[in-house]
């Protein structure tokens, strides 16, 4: 009989993630309080279903974008103006409908990719932030003429169930999370997934065998913005519970940029390691500098300071570690497993020499 | 006579918008030449201008007078560009051009971060002396700021232009940018080069940080004429100094005459976006911009 092994390969792959799961549905809900659910968890899984649109877009496609936040705008007035002038629409159907709003505008501004690369794309998505902005704050329509240009999100209702409270909530933004994940992990082992990277590795070859490059990019940026509007509706309605432009700025743009930098590109778990360091360190930080500094480390100061060390983290990343957390966890994973393994396998010839 | 359509106006507008243009050609300088010897999409290059104005504003409210501020913050401006070059860039060397934007990209929120809590994130009034009074030339009114910006921009460019002609350092500058092994192979100090590009992006910063600061005020905002840089870059070309100088021009003309001519009719506020629109719109019709070279792409 050979030594018992613990390698990651001998276990199912679908092993962890439904660990994951049962923890995310079964033990979580039942295990913190309402700041856990409201300022942490919510927020993490949103922000990690954006990471995980744009790293489809960009990690796997190579096609930089910087208006991710301009995408998450369009789902949440999409979803809430679908919402308000359709009775009746359940409001799972508005989310959907807000994505494909979104997708829509995705494929508009990817039309110059048909001829721009790199920067000049992103240059196009710049000007899909800004003209996106303007235009949802300068025709009143889109927030119903709502004077303060702060509107409230309809009550999440599902076939008679209630989303109520942090907790629904937060079942809610999983439910959503899940699905969309599921699909996308699913998406990028598919024929459609193979030619996103092809593209972004390189696109000539790629023409040369074959791939669809024009129609590939469009695709990419199809999907990705759907997942992102799904990502902005859930903001508005199961995280802020209200639906304003002012959050959907340039600085969320690159906070989801930094998220898979950090994180890891082409990667999904990425944008959930990614999303969780977001979420969590500007929280660490400003208890550290609280516990350290006391009084002088005020707002100001903690805001800047949190740029410096995000700035400074995405220079270290990009240099010491491209592939991000995700190839660090697994180096430290494969590592103790490894050390793991090696003593048993000691313990082993210890009691049978 | 209310229907005729009023010219001097529409001249005045003109000229409003062509002397606004040179300041955007002033920032999209600092960018071209860094592009241009290193490939590097540096997009931290409006939290420079505001590093520039901050440092230069806070050490003259601090008692210094003008020549000394200038002095102490170009050092600054240097001692940034060397520290920039060599803890962020050169460990970047080779990597794929996002990577080296994605760097910049978190370098200007440390700079930026820096700058403001080093000197403290309050509006600062810059005054460089001189006065902002409207000029009559020919029934047209001109600012008088806005003439006289335009005149140091202009001036910026002749200066940067002769020392690529006629300085060593210009014409390593230029054989770098030409062609890199070429360069590598005649003996050039590639490192030294490309420090010395980012200590003169730095400089150019430092005018521009002084003419925006004077006319905006000195506080965050300023970092972000790097966005209203970007269009006269894709317009002009990212690698050609007379690119964003019409770029500039046409940006600042167009912008100027749709804001007031286009803009009653959609609400307004259009100048965020605007001169996007136009940059993207050219660039469907010529990728490479109005002066940028045709790249060439092999298998």
């Amino acid at each position: 009989m050979s030594a018992p092994s613990l390698s990651k390969s001998n276990l199912p792959r679908w092993l962890a993630p439904l660990i994951l799961l049962g923890i995310a549905y079964g033990v979580v809900p039942f295990a913190g309080g309402s700041y856990l659910f409201e300022a942490i968890l919510t927020p993490f899984l949103i922000l990690s279903l954006a990471g995980v649109g744009l790293n489809l877009l960009t990690g796997y496609a190579g096609q930089l974008s910087l208006g991710s936040a301009a995408f998450m705008a369009v789902g949440a007035f999409g979803a809430f103006n679908f919402n308000l002038r359709i009775q009746g629409l359940p409001i799972p159907v508005s989310i959907v409908l807000a994505g494909v709003s979104a997708a829509l505008l995705g494929v508009a501004f990817g039309l110059p990719s048909l001829r721009l690369k790199g920067f000049y794309l992103a240059i196009s998505t710049l000007a899909a932030q800004f003209f996106v902005q303007w235009v949802l704050t300068k025709f009143g329509w889109f927030s119903n003429n709502s004077p303060s240009g702060v509107i409230d999100a309809p009550a999440l209702q599902v076939l008679g169930i209630h989303f109520d409270g942090p907790v629904g909530r937060y079942l809610f933004a999983l439910t959503v999370v899940v699905v969309l994940t599921a699909l996308v992990a699913r998406l990028v082992k598919t024929r459609t997934g193979h030619q996103f990277i092809a593209v972004r590795d390189h696109e000539l070859a790629a023409r040369v065998i074959g791939v669809p490059v024009f129609r590939t990019k469009l695709l990419a940026a199809a999907i990705s913005s759907f997942i992102i509007g799904v990502a902005g509706a859930l903001w508005a309605f199961a995280y802020l519970r209200t639906v304003e432009v002012a959050g959907f700025n340039l600085d969320r743009s690159f906070q989801i940029v930094f998220l898979i930098i950090i994180g890891g590109l082409a990667s999904i778990r990425g944008a959930f390691f990614g999303a969780a360091l977001i979420v969590v360190f500007p929280l660490l930080l400003s208890r550290l500098g609280a516990f350290l500094l006391g009084g002088v480390f005020n707002s100001g100061v903690l805001e800047m300071s949190q740029h410096i060390f995000l700035g400074a983290l995405i220079i270290a990343f990009l240099i010491a570690e491209p592939k991000g957390l995700v190839a660090l966890w697994d180096r430290l994973t494969a590592r103790a497993a490894a050390l793991f393994l090696s003593q048993t396998r000691k313990a082993n010839t210890d009691i049978v020499p | 006579m209310d229907n005729a359509f009023d010219w001097t106006f529409f001249s005045e507008v003109l000229v409003g918008g062509l002397l606004a243009g040179v300041m955007y050609s002033l920032v999209a300088i600092g960018f071209v030449l860094i592009y241009k010897t290193s490939g590097v999409f540096n997009f931290a290059q409006g939290s420079m201008v505001l590093f520039a104005a901050l440092t230069f504003v806070s050490l003259t409210e601090r008692g210094l007078s003008f020549g000394a501020a200038l002095a102490v913050t170009a050092a600054a401006m240097a001692v940034l560009g060397i520290v920039v070059e060599n803890a962020v860039l050169r460990p970047l060397v080779n990597r794929p051009p996002v990577t080296l934007f994605m760097a910049t990209l978190g370098l200007s929120y440390i700079i930026e971060g820096g700058a403001q809590l080093l000197w403290g994130a309050q509006v600062h009034a810059l005054e460089l002396g001189i006065q902002d009074t409207p000029l009559e030339v020919s029934g047209m009114l001109i600012s008088k700021f806005d003439l006289i910006a335009a005149g140091i921009s202009a001036g910026m460019v002749a200066v940067l232009s002769l020392f690529f002609r006629y300085t060593r350092t210009g014409l390593a500058f230029r054989a770098v940018a030409d062609d890199t092994f070429a360069a590598l192979a005649v003996g050039l100090r590639l490192p030294r080069i490309r420090t010395a590009v980012w200590i003169a992006a730095g400089l150019v910063s430092l005018v521009a940080g002084l003419l925006w600061g004077s006319r905006l005020g000195v506080q965050f905002s300023l970092s972000l004429v790097v966005l209203k840089a970007l269009p006269v870059l894709v317009l002009g070309g990212f690698d050609s100094v007379p690119g964003v100088i019409v770029g500039g021009l046409l940006i600042g003309a167009f912008e100027k005459l749709a804001e007031v001519y286009l803009g009653p009719y959609v609400g307004g506020g259009i100048e965020g976006w605007f001169a996007y629109a136009i940059a993207l719109l050219f660039l469907l019709i010529r990728p490479a911009g109005l002066f940028g070279g045709r790249t060439l792409e092999r298998v």
